[in-house]
């Protein structure tokens, strides 16, 4: 526990839990944590600063503040598991390893990104290794995870999908649909609600009666939890539970994971319809920090330690915008019509 | 050669396929049980078993983007839109999903899918059980739109579409169900994006595709006793459209009808007439002349809908007037 350090928990905020890792997960493992949070932190930071020097552009929507969610949620998976992303999808596709220079990238819509430059920040999928991409239409990535489990159940594999998506998410009608068809067929399938109390501007409470969104769960018959989204081992224990229990073939399961978006809508809002001065004391709760204080705290690694995972952190991200700005290249208006359909045929 | 019903080639070209390849599978709102309401799927759920062919939820949303996530995990699936005009509840799915994935991810995905949907109207199945989508479809580039309407077609372009690593939209004419036509047993294919010319003729070129080329050549056959000679283009998929076939008629008739059963506004033919227009305004001597439902609602009743849906005299009219020109 690290209870050692007071902290000032909104009272609102009924889900805090202190950080306990569970006996399984190993130094190694924790320390991994804390560096892909540390990794999803600075290279969304780093975003931030591109954009608002006109070095990227489009629309590039910050995880920060979620870092515990994917880091959390992508560690309980096996090679060979997949997810599927949302608008704010940088933090799941870190988590997931995806190449962070690749990812730098195509935000410069450079030849060598991801998605060689046609996607941008919302789309960066990689589906080989399990990223069956961001999408930047609010609840669109449902029915596809639920295909995603779909097709891994009748292919008698043993994959298992996780659905990522908000609280605005929530209230699509395809989020009904789609949880609906994985518990009627006992889909292997985990649906992660952030849940992050805002639509762009509107508030859940205005929009949603209830606003503990795990409950939901009970309608479908699934199991439904809800845990504090700042806490990355509290996440990482109750996704592992539900992917174990959906690759027994015992179905999907909602975990909302509730936390608060700390920063703006996307990266340019600078969030003037907010009270900020309510916001505050839930940076108190920045999941990063309290896994930097639960690690020396617990005498799980040295302040040293950390340091030289931040640096390393730091260095890589310089690294990727390094390689993104100037050894990537433009792409040529020769592939204006590729890929847009399969085998290499050209329609105009 | 055997004779067998369009209800049947759909079947036949759906049970080939799944025997041959274990990741094609259907899915739709009773398609399994009740082998959907025109009879097209029944006996597939004793043949495959439940795993394949699935009975959804009506969540039209929901199964469509089942099905695209299925496709670009290795299942290639046939969802079925249990009357084309609920589509509109996939819009999302079909629109930004299916058609852009492929695009937007660079290439590194495929969705090889097929969405099967009865369309057309007659029969008096009023507003929202008669409309004809292709128009919306065919603006959305990742798309292929096919359809095909004679028996031989329809089983050769559903095995095409199946084997396609594209999403494609299969429109199956309501009407069409009980048409019979020579079929070989055999799997076979019939290529997307050929346009076929079914019957040779030099004065006018009508172009329709699916109910309406049967309409057209129908009319071709009428006006032949008139000493009209129409040549009759089948186009069978609309996205890709094959204006080879269509301009090298033209350079011949240097007269075009264009044929959509759709409301006129803002449909297929508009888009046709103008891409003649684009590739070969000389070769015309009159103006191309479109012919299309009335833009309403389709009404309930019988005598109104007949005034809606284009027919063999509104057909016959474009012809003459192409004439006159």
């Amino acid at each position: 526990m690290n209870a050692k350090t007071e902290r000032n928990v909104p009272k609102q905020f009924t889900c805090y839990t202190p950080l306990k890792a569970p006996k399984s997960l190993d130094k190694a493992q924790q320390l991994d944590m804390y560096y892909r949070m540390r990794l999803i932190r600075e290279f969304d930071t780093k975003v931030k600063d591109l954009w608002m020097e006109n070095e990227i552009y489009g629309l590039a929507h910050s995880y920060v503040g979620a870092e515990a969610i994917a880091v959390g949620a992508c560690a309980a998976l096996e090679e060979g598991d997949a997810i599927t992303s949302t608008h704010r999808g940088h933090g799941h596709v870190i988590a997931k390893g995806a190449d962070i220079r690749k990812m730098m990238a195509e935000l410069f819509g450079k030849a060598e990104g991801y998605n060689h430059g046609k996607g941008g920040s919302m789309h960066i999928a990689d589906v080989k290794h399990g990223i069956l991409g961001a999408t930047g239409i609010v609840g669109s990535g449902m029915p596809i995870a639920v295909g995603s489990a779909l097709a891994a159940d009748r292919l008698g594999k043993e994959w298992v999908t996780l659905c990522f998506h908000g609280d605005g998410g929530t209230n699509q009608g395809v989020w009904h649909e789609s949880v609906n068809l994985a518990a009627a067929w006992s889909l292997p399938v985990v649906f992660i609600v952030e849940n992050n109390y805002m639509a762009i501007g509107t508030e859940l409470v205005n929009v949603t009666k209830e606003v503990n969104l795990y409950k939901r769960a009970v309608g479908y018959g699934i199991p439904g939890v809800q845990v504090d989204g700042f806490n990355v081992l509290v996440v990482y224990a109750e996704v592992k539970k539900a992917v174990e229990r959906a690759r027994k073939g015992e179905g999907p399961s909602v975990i909302e994971a509730k936390f608060m978006r700390l920063l703006g809508h996307f990266v340019a809002d600078d969030q003037w319809y907010r009270d900020l001065e309510a916001l505050k004391p839930y940076w108190n709760l920045d999941p990063i920090v309290r896994m930097k204080e639960y690690l020396v705290e617990e005498q799980i690694a040295t302040l040293k330690e950390i340091d030289e995972i931040d640096a390393r952190v730091v260095e890589e991200i310089n690294e990727a915008i390094r390689y993104a700005r100037d050894e990537c290249t433009e792409p040529s208006v020769g592939v204006l019509y590729e890929n847009l359909y399969a085998d290499g045929e050209i329609i105009k | 050669m055997r004779s067998i019903t369009i209800r049947e080639c759909l079947n036949e070209a759906i049970s080939q396929e799944m025997q041959k390849d274990d990741t094609v599978v259907l899915m739709g709102c009773d398609v399994a049980v009740r082998g959907n309401p025109f009879g097209v799927t029944r006996g597939l759920l004793q043949k495959f078993g439940a795993k394949r062919i699935m009975d959804t939820p009506i969540s039209e949303a929901g199964f469509t983007g089942m099905g695209i996530g299925a496709a670009a995990m290795g299942l290639r699936p046939i969802v079925e839109i249990l009357y084309s005009d609920w589509i509109t509840l996939a819009m999302d799915q079909i629109v930004n999903m299916a058609a852009k994935m492929r695009y937007m991810f660079g290439g590194n995905i495929e969705l090889p899918m097929v969405i099967r949907a009865p369309f057309g109207a007659g029969g008096g199945c009023a507003a929202q059980h008669s409309q004809s989508f292709e128009a919306w479809f065919n603006h959305i580039p990742g798309l292929k739109v096919v359809c095909p309407i004679s028996p031989h077609d329809v089983k050769g372009m559903l095995i095409t579409a199946i084997r396609d690593n594209n999403p494609v939209i299969f429109f199956e004419h309501k009407r069409a169900y009980q048409m019979k036509g020579e079929v070989p047993e055999e799997p076979y294919t019939v290529p997307i994006g050929e346009a076929v010319v079914r019957r040779p003729g030099k004065d006018v070129t009508i172009v329709a595709y699916s109910l309406m080329a049967i309409r057209a050549m129908e009319v071709a056959e009428e006006l032949a006793q008139e000493e009209i000679d129409c040549e009759v283009i089948d186009l069978r998929s609309v996205l890709p459209l094959d204006y080879q076939t269509v301009m090298n008629s033209v350079a011949k008739t240097n007269r075009v009808v264009v044929v959509q059963e759709a409301n006129l506004r803002g449909g297929l033919a508009s888009d046709i007439v103008a891409e003649i227009i684009d590739r070969g305004f000389d070769l015309l001597d009159s103006p191309p002349v479109r012919v299309g439902g009335l833009n309403v609602p389709m009404p309930y009743n019988v005598g109104l809908e007949n005034k809606v849906i284009p027919n063999k005299d509104t057909i016959k009219e474009a012809v003459f007037k192409t004439l006159q020109g």
